[in-house]
């Protein structure tokens, strides 16, 4: 064992040592989620008063609002034990300085780092040891060219102290204000981590910000908060998470995403993430476009046993454009609740959503969708296209798209198909010398094809990999 | 040279009550040589080519297929062969074993699968009949050994990554698919379309053929490879086809309800199947009688033989 090793130890039984004595371990002791609580977070990040302020009134409204129980064939929340999630925060913020070991992974997850074929630096950054240098050498050559451009890319607690007036401004107030949903209130009460992205006028971020390493070397991606400003004219790719599993002990996830597209500026979101089994994610993601800003959502939902996700763009100014490229997975025991939301609020605006789905062993999967298109919206135009593709008779698959059509001059499509993955698909690649499995997965690949492209390669590579295992039923 | 030989072959179809399609079945079919299933709709030549690929539709009652290798055959295979290695009864090998031993199946209606490229799909195949081959033929002992390392790391990735040791290298798969193409005709385009999707009726059946070209099968089974194609694709697909025989000694087992095929691909034999049983067997003049005189002489003398 490494005396790097040792010294975490170390660190990590004198942090326990000291823990009994401080006066905040009263609060892990609480149960449910109180204004102590949230105290303490806020204070434990030295954040300003009205960062504060935020939290408790987002507590507040969370406390207000009844848990999602109704709509049409939603996933069952009753596990989520609100009682249980604060206990729970404690360690999280304790694993910041990277306490956690590789070692102290379950099982499952090494293996499927081990599979996934991630080098020993990354496996290190991803369990939250030795990230601090590894992620500072890749962060700290880009954060220099970005800053001469004034771009700015950093943790989202840091920036709340950095760059105070730009979060004030946006911060859950017009893009996901936390009376937007009960986890949008609860994310707005105890949120920690995330990144903050901002990009000046006419300016174009050609690499993509990748938070692949800091999310995850702070070991609190479960309730991250994202900022991403484009202003007028700028473009940025953003790629969040990564696609290995996240381990926490948590089993809740409900993180924030709000998206600031600029006149004319392009912003692309692109996330691949797989959760572990026991995880109930349940994130509030949004953009806002404003006179032709253009939005692009790509992302691959994996893993958790219930997710219910829904990114939302609201094309504010004429002539904005939206679109979105989703994949969801769902195997046995799981409930994949994802879809997409545009509001056409002004004329001339354009949106495309291209959702695929695939389940397996007793798996479900569900597309919800929503278009609005505002009076007034003219000329503006929406498709839709869903696609299922199911294993066997156990699983099933669901396409709820909701189209509020308020205005006469538009174009609209829909169109959804749902097919058990062909038997005479797999025989004539078998014919061709592949073994089933492989036959299978040839055919996934291909179903998830369309995002596979729009990504990086190595992102690519991790997303096809992922699949693979979630289909060999490898992953934890 | 590989001899393909089928004997009182019966099948119906897989499921309770199924019908019986193939009622004793025989047939043998030996690389370089080309033999035309002739016989009406309905008759069972679909569904023989189908169980002779493994096709889980169908269940096999009674008979066998058995595919006989030589020397030639197995010359790249890096192992002590008993002769066990040379018999291989098909029937009880999975559809992919049965590609990785040399039997090819193309198919009428072709599979059309979104997304996969045809050079991402054709070096697979490639490599997952290698792959298969080495299987197939190692020792027991050594399987049990390799077993391990098989669960190591991933095989070629989908996104069409770089080849592991033993993998045809990206290089060398140009290479022979550039010959085999330049051979059919085609167009090098092609490789970058998903695989059948779109193509049209005459593309789809150049491209089972191309297929076959690169796999290299010992024995090529063609179900109506000639149906919806027009003379300046017949032609090309036959040129195909009598390549794969020229130059590779496949040997063909060609089901048409045609002579026109015939024309370009001539065969050595020519046999009747009706209500799944090949009834009368000739050389090529019988599928200009049959062209000429349609199948109900061929019925009368089965009938009058039983």
């Amino acid at each position: 064992m490494s005396s790097q090793q040792d010294d975490l130890k170390e660190t990590d039984t004198e942090a326990r040592f000291e823990f009994k004595k401080e006066e905040k371990s009263a609060f892990k002791s609480e149960k449910g989620l109180t204004e102590e609580t949230v105290r303490v977070i806020s204070e434990d990040k030295d954040e300003p008063e009205w960062m504060l302020e935020r939290r408790l009134r987002a507590l507040e409204q969370f406390q207000e609002m009844p848990m999602p129980t109704d709509w049409p064939g939603q996933p069952d929340l009753s596990e989520v034990d609100i009682d249980e999630i604060v206990p729970y925060i404690r360690p999280d913020i304790e694993t910041r300085g990277g306490a956690d070991s590789w070692e102290d992974l379950p099982e499952e997850i090494q293996d499927t780092f081990d599979k996934l074929g991630i080098p020993e630096a990354e496996k290190n950054a991803l369990s939250g040891v030795g990230a601090q240098y590894e992620s500072e050498i890749v962060y700290q050559n880009m954060q220099e060219r970005w800053e001469e451009k004034g771009v700015i890319f950093c943790d989202m607690d840091k920036a709340v102290q950095e760059h105070e007036e730009i979060v004030r401004e946006h911060f859950m107030t017009k893009c996901v204000p936390p009376s937007d949903n009960k986890f949008a209130a609860l994310h707005g009460a105890i949120w920690s981590g995330g990144s903050f992205v901002y990009v000046p006028e006419n300016t174009t971020v050609e690499m993509p910000v990748q938070a692949y390493f800091r999310m995850n070397s702070e070991g609190m991606g479960q309730f991250e908060h994202t900022l991403i400003i484009a202003e007028e004219g700028s473009e940025v790719h953003y790629i969040e998470g990564c696609s290995a599993p996240k381990y926490s002990a948590f089993n809740l996830h409900s993180g924030g995403v709000e998206v600031f597209v600029g006149e004319d500026a392009h912003v692309q979101y692109s996330t691949v993430q797989n959760w572990s089994k026991n995880t109930y994610n349940l994130n509030t993601k949004r953009a806002i476009a404003e006179k032709g800003g253009r939005m692009e959502w790509i992302s691959g939902s994996m893993g958790s046993k219930a997710t219910m996700l829904y990114p939302s763009t609201i094309l504010k100014g004429r002539g904005a454009s939206d679109n979105h490229i989703t994949i969801a997975f769902a195997g046995e025991g799981q409930d994949i609740d994802t879809g997409a939301k545009v509001y056409h609020n002004a004329p001339n605006t354009k949106s495309t959503v291209e959702s695929k789905s695939i389940a397996k062993d007793g798996g479900r999967t569900n597309y919800r969708g929503l278009v609005h298109i505002a009076d007034g919206a003219e000329n503006s135009s929406t498709a839709v296209e869903c696609d299922a593709l199911m294993f066997d008779n156990e699983s099933t698959s669901d396409t709820m798209p909701y189209m509020e059509i308020n205005e006469s001059k538009v174009d609209v499509a829909h169109e959804a198909t749902v097919g058990k993955i062909g038997d005479e698909d797999i025989f004539y690649l078998q014919s061709r010398g592949l073994d089933d499995d492989d036959a299978k997965q040839m055919i996934v690949s291909g179903f998830i094809e369309p995002i596979t492209e729009e990504l990086p390669i190595e992102y690519a590579v991790e997303l096809n990999r992922l699949v693979e295992l979630e289909m060999e039923g490898s992953l934890g | 040279m590989a001899t393909l030989e089928i004997n009182d072959l019966r099948a119906r179809v897989a499921e309770e009550g199924g019908e019986r399609i193939l009622r004793g079945v025989d047939l043998t079919v030996e690389s370089g040589d080309i033999h035309a299933l002739m016989g009406p709709n309905g008759s069972g030549k679909s569904t023989l080519a189908k169980v002779i690929a493994g096709h889980p539709a169908y269940e096999v009652t009674d008979g066998s297929i058995s595919l006989h290798l030589d020397e030639e055959d197995v010359a790249d295979v890096d192992a002590d062969l008993d002769d066990e290695d040379y018999h291989w009864e098909l029937l009880e090998l999975e559809p992919n074993e049965r590609a990785a031993l040399g039997i090819f199946l193309g198919f009428q209606y072709p599979a059309e699968i979104e997304g996969v490229t045809m050079t991402n799909f054709l070096r697979q195949a490639l490599n997952a009949k290698a792959d298969e081959r080495e299987e197939l033929f190692e020792d027991e002992d050594e399987e049990s050994a390799e077993a391990d390392e098989d669960d190591e790391g991933y095989e070629t990735s989908p996104m069409e990554g770089p080849a592991d040791d033993g993998e045809i290298g990206v290089a060398e798969f140009q290479e022979i698919l550039s010959e085999k193409m330049e051979l059919l005709d085609m167009d090098e385009k092609f490789m970058q379309r998903y695989l059948n999707a779109g193509f049209s009726g005459g593309e789809k059946k150049q491209n089972e053929v191309l297929q076959a070209a690169m796999l290299e099968p010992s024995v090529a089974v063609l179900d109506e490879i000639d149906s919806g194609l027009d003379i300046d694709r017949l032609k090309d697909v036959s040129k195909g086809i009598n390549a794969l025989r020229d130059e590779q000694g496949t040997g063909i087992l060609q089901i048409t309800h045609y002579q026109r095929i015939l024309d370009y691909v001539e065969p050595d034999h020519v046999h009747v199947m009706l209500d799944g049983e090949v009834v009368k067997s000739g050389g090529a003049e019988l599928a200009e009688k049959l062209e000429d005189e349609g199948y109900d002489w061929v019925r009368e003398d089965a009938f009058e033989a039983a």
